[in-house]
């Protein structure tokens, strides 16, 4: 065997991301066969969809025609890219640690930690964006939904989709670096965190709704403007007729958007060393509990 | 002289929480540990379960932070410098079905050689040599999950030596593998070493025969500190001037062990319970000694089975330092003990 060593001029980061979002879609695609997988893929989100709107049609009498009904239906939406994104990066944490147990060979190998962890998150997105537009194309067929496909600014809402899960995946990224530190309870926290950022992001209600003193954790959130706009790019007037963001302009709401995406960029990383260096100094980084 | 690992007063202490602030513990599992692994060199750590072997691997393949002391492979820094020193190094642990079970085993290792740098046709033309090597050749396109524990712990090594590692770090390799398996493990890494002189081991084992078997020096560590460190044949030389008796014996309920203690000339001795008897170990000042100790144990109602004197092995160094044999220590019984003559 040649002694030589092969190491590619691919830059590590680079090189970290790329496998672990092939590992991460064969993890995530692998575990039943592609027609059961292609199925689950189509009804998981139906039927999420499905209970919000057998909610909704109970409270208000079926009242579809109402604009609040697009805010919820779209909100809830592109709420999934919350949690699939944000916990699927933190669940590579438990997943390498407590499943397969191969975090230490991970952390140990010449791998771009971060890099890693964000491709791991790659295969949640595409299920999620999968399931996004199935609920979509569902409302749009069957519930009334209008999106008029002529007046949406595409190029706008996918500059704004891609910031978004952007901002999505660096929220995940300080959710893994707690992980990282966290033994025995890290199993639920990833849902608990994306549900309870669900009442604070205006996905189904305007922030109004919450008490005063709950408003300014909504008024914080990156994911506030984000569904805001992405909801305004597709269904215009519709959206922007409620009260919570009615001053801000598209632009406005993008540009706030971009600077809180910065703003947690560096609060990401930053949490994300800490919170490595401390695991490491604590011996957690490859704990295993069988919990 | 180049070397591979240097550890200089390396410490590292756990701080384990009780219910309350008041009854947080310290667990000391490794303590002022000063050690040199020359390159080239098949370095053993020989010590029972919790003697601190898999906490030194961990802080030296960057897992874990030492709480004191330093500690260098290939001379980079493992708190400083973990970037430079991940690249050079590999590890295996045994004992455990670690691998993503969704993928096969080449799949497995492919992806590790990936990170590693390797371009995939050399990792491709490495997995199969390897394989071949280690008889798991014809399980190439299994799924790691459909593969038995020794199997999937055949992977893991396959995995430790794709990348050509410059330090390669073993935990326990053969644990949990059948006889002939860890036999064939044991042949591959001496094939590895000699094929690779410049390449470095690090090995972890609380099998003394592995230790002697493979190991060009061993450290032989208990409760975290290092208590000896040389080559197998002089740790054993130590001991040659003394009488090393190994007797089976009835087994029996009689404290016959403490009146060992009390016998002069008697220097460490072991007790090994087995299926219906008992192994004694000694280790006696000089050959007289005996008389008085088959003397005790026949008062004792001690039947002796079978008596050989004996040349000294690793363990006999083990009982001499540490006062317990392994096995002991790992039951965690209080049976032997010290008798200073």
């Amino acid at each position: 065997m040649k002694t030589t060593r092969l190491l590619s001029s691919a830059p590590i980061f680079w090189r970290s991301f790329r496998l672990a979002t092939w590992l991460g879609w064969q993890i995530e695609s692998n575990w039943a066969d592609p027609f059961l997988f292609a199925i689950y893929s189509l009804i998981k989100p139906l039927s999420s969809a499905a209970i919000l709107v057998i909610m909704y049609s109970v409270i208000t009498q079926a009242d579809f025609e109402s604009p609040i009904f697009p805010y919820i239906y779209l909100g809830n939406a592109f709420y999934m890219y919350v949690g699939h994104v944000m916990t699927g990066i933190s669940w590579a944490v438990i997943d390498d640690r407590e499943h397969y147990k191969t975090m230490k060979y991970i952390y140990t190998a010449p791998v771009h930690f971060p890099s890693y962890l964000l491709g791991r998150g790659v295969a949640r997105f595409i299920i999620a964006s999968i399931s996004v537009f199935v609920t979509i194309l569902f409302g749009v067929l069957f519930l009334k939904i209008s999106i008029d496909i002529d007046q949406v600014n595409w190029s706008f809402f996918l500059l704004t989709l891609f910031t978004g899960v952007m901002m999505l995946a660096l929220m995940g990224l300080t959710l893994a670096g707690v992980m990282l530190l966290l033994v025995h309870h890290m199993f639920g926290v990833g849902e608990a965190v994306a549900g309870a950022l669900y009442l604070f992001s205006g996905a189904i209600f305007p922030l109004e709704v919450l008490p005063a003193y709950l408003r300014p954790i909504g008024f914080l959130m990156p994911i506030t403007y984000w569904l805001e706009l992405l909801r305004r790019l597709l269904v215009g007037k519709v959206a922007s007729s409620f009260p919570t963001l009615q001053s801000f302009s598209n632009s406005e709401l993008y540009l706030i958007l971009v600077a809180l995406t910065f703003l947690f960029a560096i609060i990401s990383i930053l949490v994300f060393r800490a919170c490595e260096h401390r695991a490491r100094e604590l011996g957690l980084i490859d704990t295993v509990t069988n919990y | 002289m180049n070397f591979a690992i240097q550890t200089n007063h390396l410490g590292r202490v756990y701080k384990i929480r009780g219910s309350k602030k008041s009854t947080a513990k310290q667990l000391v599992a490794l303590q002022d540990v000063s050690l040199e692994v020359h390159q080239g060199e098949l370095f053993g750590l020989l010590g029972p379960n919790g003697a601190g072997k898999t906490t030194l691997i961990k802080i030296l393949t960057t897992l874990l932070a030492p709480t004191s002391g330093t500690a260098l492979v290939c001379g980079y820094d493992v708190v400083k410098e973990a970037h430079k020193i991940r690249p050079i190094i590999n590890m295996v642990s045994g004992g455990e079905s670690s691998g993503y079970g969704l993928l096969t085993v080449r799949e497995n290792l492919w992806m590790f050689a990936q990170f590693y740098g390797l371009s995939s046709k050399e990792a491709n033309r490495r997995i199969a040599q390897l394989l071949e090597i280690v008889g798991l050749a014809d399980r190439i396109n299994t799924k790691s999950s459909d593969l038995s524990t020794g199997l999937r712990q055949k992977m893991n090594i396959v995995r430790g030596f794709l990348t050509d590692p410059q330090v390669l770090f073993l935990d326990e390799p053969t644990l949990g593998l059948d006889v002939g398996a860890s036999r064939d493990v044991r042949r591959f890494i001496r094939q590895w070493l000699d094929e690779h002189p410049e390449r470095t081991i690090l090995l972890t084992t609380h099998y003394m025969a592995e230790a002697e078997e493979l190991c060009d020096r061993v450290a032989i560590i208990n409760k975290g500190r290092v208590l000896a460190c040389d080559t197998p044949a002089s740790l054993k030389y130590r001991l040659q001037r003394e009488a090393i008796y190994h007797l089976e014996v009835s087994q029996v309920t009689s404290p016959y062990p403490q009146h060992l203690q009390s016998i002069h000339g008697v220097r460490k001795f072991g007790v090994k319970p087995r299926d219906g008897y008992a192994i004694l170990d000694l280790i006696l000042d000089r050959d007289e000694t005996l008389a008085a100790v088959v003397n005790t144990l026949t008062e004792n109602q001690v039947r002796i089975i079978n008596l050989q004197k004996r040349e000294p092995t690793l363990e006999d160094v083990f009982v001499d330092l540490v006062g317990k044999s392994m096995e002991e220590i790992e039951r965690g019984t209080n049976g032997a003990s010290h008798a200073e003559s």
